[in-house]
């Protein structure tokens, strides 16, 4: 049985294969593709004479067991039936194909596009559970839009291919959706359980809306009205595709899942009226429509979609007989119409037009495929001593059984009749229009038959056609009673095939259906002149193109509302939607807002001035913001004071990573200042006014925030980290320990961020020419200070031993990687401020991105290492050592960690800073453009 | 104490949010930066304001949670990198669009002072 996952997994196997091997020669594609369908179909029949059939055969493995999804394959005879046919008519394609394509088409593309449509079909066909179903079901959908979209050169083809996959896909999620319903109510997504609970299914309150939803599913796949009109747009496709996806496979996956599903579902008036209605619906509107089309693909679409509508109208009966009615149709359908498509394909080759308007005549020239054409297409109209006639006979008597279901006894065989005319009649018009009457004068003369291999997959089907036309019992009867056995989940009922039954209503409704279609084409001129000034007006493309169209608008619309391409707007709008967020928050809390305080630090007098100035320097910073330099001095001041805070209330790390941050950022800010505009201008009142309301409201709210959490009891993890810093992190300092041990793989993706942005400025510094600005200090025309020189070069090595220091005390002192990586950046800056940018270059290189990589690579490597030793990524260790001179030396792993740290930090700052600094080198080769925006 | 400290947050956060809502850059860059601060002073208020007591082992019995410090030393770090990357983005706006407006346009600027 697991042959069984091989059969599926092959064609998805050979499609990068095929890619690969039509780069070498485009002659191997549709050999490999052909010869991997070959071994499946092969696979396929030895598996079934091995096994026991006479019970459905699953194999399945736990895939999510959480929700039900398990990766089961089902071998019965309905499974057997629908793979056996995708894999035989594929065969045929293929080699078709192989003929098909011109020389500038891509096989590569095509044959591996088919193969995985093909894998997905035999996915569909012998999924056992549903969710993997409706996965394979997607995929046919995907693999359909690459096929259907192959000459992408062409509008209507991309066209056709979006159109598709919308219509599908939209299908494909509803029926998602009740498939989860559906194994909701069962309690199992597996078909052996799920077939079995029909009464259950049918008795549940959900039973609409599943209904409805996976029939929303089969109708868009399977193009029932009204969701037709993407098999006709799809016909853009190459004709292997439309005779492949658009006749035999995979319109039929709707269909399939009709039967697939028959047992649950069917046997309520629901499904009657549902499944019924719509197949009847498109029976007659696709026969209708086809009769008027004058591109043989579109009357090929059309007849498809009422022939779909047939076999769904078959199903919708309800009853067993039906059911074995549309098996026996389905089958019929897929050698007709592909062999069919087939045939449109080579006039089109031949001849280079598809229009019924301008061919004719070609009888003459291509008499076997004109031959082979007309066996067909009698097929397609139910012509006696053909497939097409036996299972066109099972649907009218069927139509007569259940007549008085809908309404009357009379209607319904009257409107399949109906159906059977127009069938009748473009099956006539098919072959008329194209092999007998006039050519238009301007075709080519030069017609001839198609190459032999081109025309022997349609005489394979014709073949078949005319035998099970024939020999229907001898053929056909063993496998339709062992599919419909499988469709119905019990003992197919007693049917007889054969040609003549004896003089009953079915055969005079036949008579009648070939006399009308004889009648409606020789009528075909007034006909037509009635159609296009009537309902051929009508156009469901249109419609659908209008529903795009105004979904796009909405959608555009919503976007432009808050998005109108401002900061300012955006910023606004989060602010406005936390404000309000916030503020229900606070309102529908009913419990006191504060706590009794009984965790708050003693009241002193100096660290209360020191945030009272914080406070004003923010204001003043506000204040003088216009006068950017200026602003500078009280950002310093805050940022000073938060260090300040932090030396406070315990938090030396914090602090003297607060304290270096600063300087960096203060000389980035002065550098950036030399190219920015010196003043900033002040908006309008109204705005200043909304945006001060707003930054009001958010300060009251941080603050009422800040202080109901400090002023509340206090529960914390810090024990936990306290207690194990020591005993498993191998430090004394916990923050660092926490950093680079407890929680190294946020600091290792922090520091991951820290090299995206600094390669981020590098990049978006690249080759970046500004107008000079105002000359500011440090740039090139100012002179380097003397004694700053001095004094630099005496402090560089004491910066450089000191940040080393800081370094390695860190796990046990404050200090660490982060800490020390910005003291030496600081000290390195202090160069290039001394000397100026080419000058510190020429003295001392420092491999800016080399520290950066490096800094990763030993993060990276120092948790790889614990992978190795088989522990959890970044776990550390840590022991002691003797060492002579320095004595007893504690050393952690994530002491290297720390090490990668430093020098990310290290590089990152430095790189940045170097990057801004270089802008002021780089001569300006334009004027600089006047100052826009300064008051 | 905590009044003070939660008053502290809230005016860098009405201060930051009014300077994040000009329309040039720099003065963006100055409120983030507010921002940044009143953030990691209100996680670093999580753990609540604890005098003397540095989470280094063996200096003394009480300790400060060390955990709000550990997240806020990284915060501070990726404040810095954000405030590089932000100051570089207003640079290259100023280089490729000739004016630093936050939205690369000064029309917002100028129907404000036409009104003004």
């Amino acid at each position: 049985m697991a042959t069984l996952i091989l059969i599926v997994l092959l064609p998805f196997l050979s499609a990068p294969i095929i890619a690969l091997l039509a780069g070498w020669d485009r002659r191997a594609a549709p050999w490999a593709a052909g010869i991997t369908t070959l071994s499946a179909l092969v696979l396929l029949g030895i598996l079934v004479s091995n096994v026991d059939l006479s019970t459905p055969q699953v194999i399945q493995f736990a895939w999510i067991p959480q929700i039900g999804l398990d990766f089961a394959f089902r071998l019965d005879g309905l499974s057997i039936l629908f793979s056996g046919l995708i894999m035989l008519i594929g065969l045929l394609i293929i080699v078709y194909a192989r003929y098909y394509l011109s020389p500038q088409d891509h096989p590569g593309r095509f044959f591996s596009g088919l193969m995985l449509f093909m894998g997905a079909m035999l996915g569909i066909a012998l999924s056992e559970n549903l969710i993997q179903l409706v996965v394979f079901w997607e995929l046919t959908s995907l693999s359909s839009f690459l096929l259907i979209s192959f000459w992408q050169h062409r509008k209507e083809a991309r066209q056709g291919a979006r159109m598709a996959l919308a219509v599908t896909g939209m299908g494909g999620l509803a029926l998602l959706g009740g498939v989860l319903l559906l194994g909701h109510v069962v309690g199992s997504y597996n078909l052996s359980v799920v077939l079995g609970a029909g009464e259950t299914v049918r008795a549940s309150p959900l039973y609409l809306p599943i209904l409805l939803l996976i029939l929303l599913g089969a109708f868009t796949k399977s193009a029932q009205f009204p969701f037709h009109f993407w098999l006709p747009n799809a016909m853009a496709a190459p004709t292997p595709v439309s005779a492949y996806l658009h006749s035999a496979t995979m319109v039929k996956a709707g269909i399939f899942l009709l039967a697939r599903l028959f047992p649950v579902l069917s046997g309520t008036d629901a499904w009657l009226f549902l499944v019924g209605g719509a197949g009847l619906i498109t029976f007659l509107l696709g026969a209708y429509t086809a009769l008027f089309k004058h591109d043989l693909k579109g009357l090929l679409a059309y007849s498809t979609i009422s022939h779909l509508g047939l076999i769904t109208l078959l199903f919708g009966f309800g009853t067993p007989l039906a059911a074995v009615a549309g098996i026996f149709h389905l089958i019929n359908h897929a050698t007709f119409k592909a062999s069919l498509f087939m045939v449109a394909g080579i006039i089109d080759h031949e001849t280079g037009t598809r229009d019924m308007r301008r061919l004719g005549g070609l009888a003459r020239k291509m008499p076997h495929t004109a031959a082979l054409a007309i066996v067909a297409a009698a097929a397609m109209a139910g012509v006696p001593l053909l497939n097409g006639f036996l299972s066109k006979e099972m649907f009218f008597s069927e139509a007569l059984d259940v007549a008085p279901d809908f309404g009357s006894a009379w209607l319904l065989p009257l409107l399949v009749t109906l159906g059977g005319v127009l069938s009748v009649a473009y099956s006539i018009r098919f072959v008329h229009d194209t092999f007998f009457g006039t050519p238009d004068p301007d075709l080519p003369q030069e017609i001839h038959e198609p190459p032999r291999m081109m025309r022997v997959p349609v005489d394979i089907l014709v073949v078949v056609c005319l035998a099970v036309g024939i020999f229907p019992a001898l053929l056909i009867s063993g496998l339709l009673n062992f599919a419909a056995g499988a469709v119905l989940n019990a003992p197919a009922p007693h049917f007889s095939l054969a040609l003549w039954h004896g003089f009953k209503l079915p055969l005079l409704m036949s008579a009648i259906a070939l006399g009308g279609g004889v009648l409606v084409y020789t009528l075909r001129r007034p006909l037509t002149r009635f159609h296009e000034h009537g309902i051929g007006r009508l156009n469901a493309k249109k419609l659908y193109d209008m529903l795009m169209q105004s979904l796009q608008l909405a959608a555009r619309t919503v976007t432009r509302a808050f998005d109108q391409g401002r900061l300012h707007g955006m910023t606004l709008w989060t602010l406005i939607t936390a404000l309000i967020a916030g503020g229900l928050g606070f309102i529908s809390y009913h419990a006191p807002l504060f706590g009794p305080e009984q965790h708050a630090p003693a009241f002193d007098v100096i660290t209360a001035t020191g945030m009272l100035v914080m406070m004003a320097a923010a204001l003043a910073a506000v204040w003088m913001h216009p006068r950017r330099l200026l602003a500078l001095l009280p950002m310093g001041v805050v940022g000073l004071g938060v260090a300040l805070l932090f030396v406070r209330y315990s938090a030396p790390d914090l602090a003297l990573t607060q304290l270096s941050v600063e300087v960096i950022t203060v000389v980035l800010m002065l550098l950036a200042l030399r190219y920015l505009p010196a003043h900033s201008t002040i908006e309008a009142r109204p705005r200043r006014y909304r945006d001060a309301l707003i930054a009001l409201l958010s300060g009251v709210g941080a603050t009422i925030l800040t202080y109901a959490v400090m002023s509340r009891d206090y529960e914390n993890i810090a024990g936990y980290f306290l207690a194990k810093s020591l005993t498993e992190g191998g430090g004394h300092n916990v923050v660092n320990v926490i950093l680079v041990d407890f929680r190294g793989y946020d600091t290792f993706g922090e520091i991951s961020v820290l090299a995206l942005a600094a390669l981020g400025v590098f990049a978006l510094l690249q080759n970046l020419r500004l107008p000079q600005g105002t000359p500011g200090p440090g740039s090139r025309s100012a002179a380097h200070p003397l004694l700053f020189q001095t004094l630099s070069h005496l402090l560089l090595p004491l910066t450089l031993v000191f940040g080393l220091y800081i370094l390695l005390r860190g796990h046990n002192a404050p200090g660490g990687g982060f800490i020390a990586g910005l003291i030496v950046a600081s000290a390195l800056i202090t160069q290039y401020l001394a000397h100026g940018i080419r000058h510190t270059e020429n003295q001392l290189l420092i491999p800016t991105h080399g520290a950066i990589g490096l800094g990763l690579l030993l993060a990276l490597g120092t948790g790889l290492a614990a992978i190795g030793a088989g522990y959890p990524f970044l776990t550390s260790t840590f022991g002691h050592w003797q060492i002579p001179f320095l004595g007893n030396l504690e050393l952690a792993s994530a002491m290297v960690f720390d090490l990668g740290v430093f020098l990310v930090v290290l590089g990152a700052s430095v790189l940045m800073l170097v990057q801004m600094a270089h802008l002021g080198t780089v001569p300006p080769d334009k004027p600089a453009a006047p100052e826009g925006g300064v008051s | 104490m905590s009044l003070l400290f939660a008053l502290l947050v809230g005016t860098l956060t009405a201060t930051g949010v009014f300077l994040t809502l000009r329309a040039q850059t720099f003065p963006v860059v100055l409120g983030l930066t507010l921002l940044s601060y009143a953030v990691n002073l209100f996680l670093f208020g999580m753990g609540r304001l604890a005098s003397n007591a540095a989470a280094v082992l063996g200096a003394q019995t009480q300790y400060a949670d060390p955990l709000p410090q550990a997240l806020v030393l990284t915060a501070i770090v990726i404040a810095f990198a954000m405030t590089a990357f932000v100051i570089v983005l207003a640079l290259k706006t100023r280089a490729e669009l000739g004016n630093d407006h936050v939205d690369g346009t000064t029309d917002d600027a100028q129907k404000d002072d036409s009104s003004q």
